[in-house]
């Protein structure tokens, strides 16, 4: 059984969650504080992904990231940099699509704090970003926890949008799903057995240390 | 001098009402605001603190502009500095009882004595959630007095204190602000709580 398409898959994870964490930490703070009408329709669409058919998202993608028009075009021509059948339009497709699973946990989060955690620090003479870092970022820790989990385990079962955007090409956009789907598809069922018994697994024991970790909070993954 | 005139809408049960406050606190003094719940004692703190914006008026301590809303003067909490009591204690759950002293100063001999005076020595490394109330409060008490601010700002600070220990912290605070020439406002739903504190009150609402 060739093994790429796991460390594929698990580079791709990787890579998705790091740069989710990164965007996703300062952009749930700021949603979580107040409303306005750009917030909704910025959380609107970070949300759009959970409701919508992968195979759309990554239809829009595939159309945007052509290298015969438009940005993608541009791309091609001023980076040379192809989004579309690359692994980084994987993981472009994965940031977007995963987004929800990170920033919907770690706002929750930070809205069900006191106020007066943030308010008390500030009194204190501690800035915004200070009091983020060393209170409210702490008091999170098994949200943050759980949106990393969530959204790493999301990333390892993307399909459709994966398929779109990536096709299946061999050691660059062929990931554990669309093996699993590939090997079925040639009646390689021991293949298809053998990718689905690991991702599986990964994800089991993921899940399983999210329960742990917050064992003594009974929170479930999906809180 | 600290010379305040505000006015802030309040939501209440039956629509709205308007809380209008007029006053000069000496510096130095120490004030009990009284008044029935709802009234807005709270919302007057932290409009001090910078914490609330009112829709109009003036806030001046010595010659500094904290607020002037004509003028579209706010200084942010950060900038006031004042320290804070919160009603609900607001601790950090995350931190000791000397975590929370070090964050808001490095002065570890001033540490040392606040540990002291709140009686806390024995518990410094422990964190909120294995204190009790009582305890939870001298530590409110405390690391808002760590930054020896200018105007302490006080929210039903002694409401889960036994007597003794209110006595005994009382007399102990008030020996510190007067070293410090700590102005205080001190917030409390029961004026009897805080006889023998100070003279100077206010009634809202």
């Amino acid at each position: 059984m060739d093994l790429t398409p796991i460390w594929l898959t698990l580079k791709l994870a990787s890579v998705t969650t790091l740069i989710l964490l990164l965007i996703g930490l300062p952009l749930a703070y700021w949603l979580s504080k107040g409303r306005s009408i750009i917030k909704i329709i910025i959380e609107a669409i970070i949300t759009m992904p959970l409701v919508l058919p992968p195979s759309v998202l990554g239809f829009y993608l595939l159309l945007a990231f052509s290298p015969r028009h438009g940005i993608g075009k541009w791309l091609a021509e001023t980076f040379n940099v192809q989004f579309v059948f690359s692994f980084q339009g994987l993981i472009l497709a994965s940031v977007i699509y995963s987004m929800p699973f990170m920033i919907g946990p770690i706002k929750s989060a930070l809205q069900q704090l006191p106020v007066s955690l943030a308010q008390a620090s500030y009194t204190l003479g501690k800035t915004e970003r200070q009091t983020f870092i060393k209170v409210l970022l702490p008091n999170i820790r098994a949200s943050v926890l759980t949106a990393i989990i969530l959204t790493f385990a999301h990333t390892l079962g993307e399909f459709g949008v994966v398929l779109m955007i990536g096709g299946n090409i061999p050691n660059v956009t062929r990931v554990a799903s669309i093996a699993v789907y590939d090997s079925v598809e040639n009646m390689d069922y021991s293949s298809a057995n053998a990718y689905s018994l690991i991702l599986f697994c990964i994800t089991f024991v993921m899940v399983i240390s999210v329960f742990v970790f917050n064992k003594y909070k009974a929170k479930s993954p999906l809180e | 001098m600290i010379k305040v005139d505000i006015e802030k809408k309040l939501k209440a049960y039956h629509g709205q009402q308007v809380l209008k406050i007029l006053g000069e606190f000496p510096m130095g003094s120490i004030t009990k605001i009284f008044g029935p719940s709802g009234s807005g004692k709270t919302t007057f703190l932290k409009i001090v603190a910078g914490l609330i914006e009112p829709e109009k008026g003036k806030i001046t301590v010595e010659d500094t502009v904290w607020l002037d809303t004509s003028n579209h003067i706010s200084l942010s909490p950060q900038e006031r500095k004042p320290g804070f009591v919160f009603q609900n204690y607001a601790l950090f759950p995350n931190m000791t009882v000397q975590q929370h002293l070090e964050y808001a100063t490095d002065d570890q001999q001033w540490i040392a004595k606040l540990l002291a005076t709140g009686k806390l020595n024995t518990l410094s490394t422990h964190k909120p959630e294995y204190l009790s109330g009582g305890q939870q409060q001298r530590l409110a008490i405390l690391r808002a007095m760590a930054i020896k601010p200018q105007l302490l700002l006080m929210d039903e600070p002694f409401s889960a204190l036994d007597p003794k220990m209110k006595s005994e912290l009382i007399t102990e605070l008030k020996l510190i602000w007067g070293e410090q020439a700590t102005t205080v406002l001190i917030v409390s739903h029961n004026p009897q709580e805080l006889e023998g504190l100070t003279e100077r009150e206010m009634e809202i609402g």
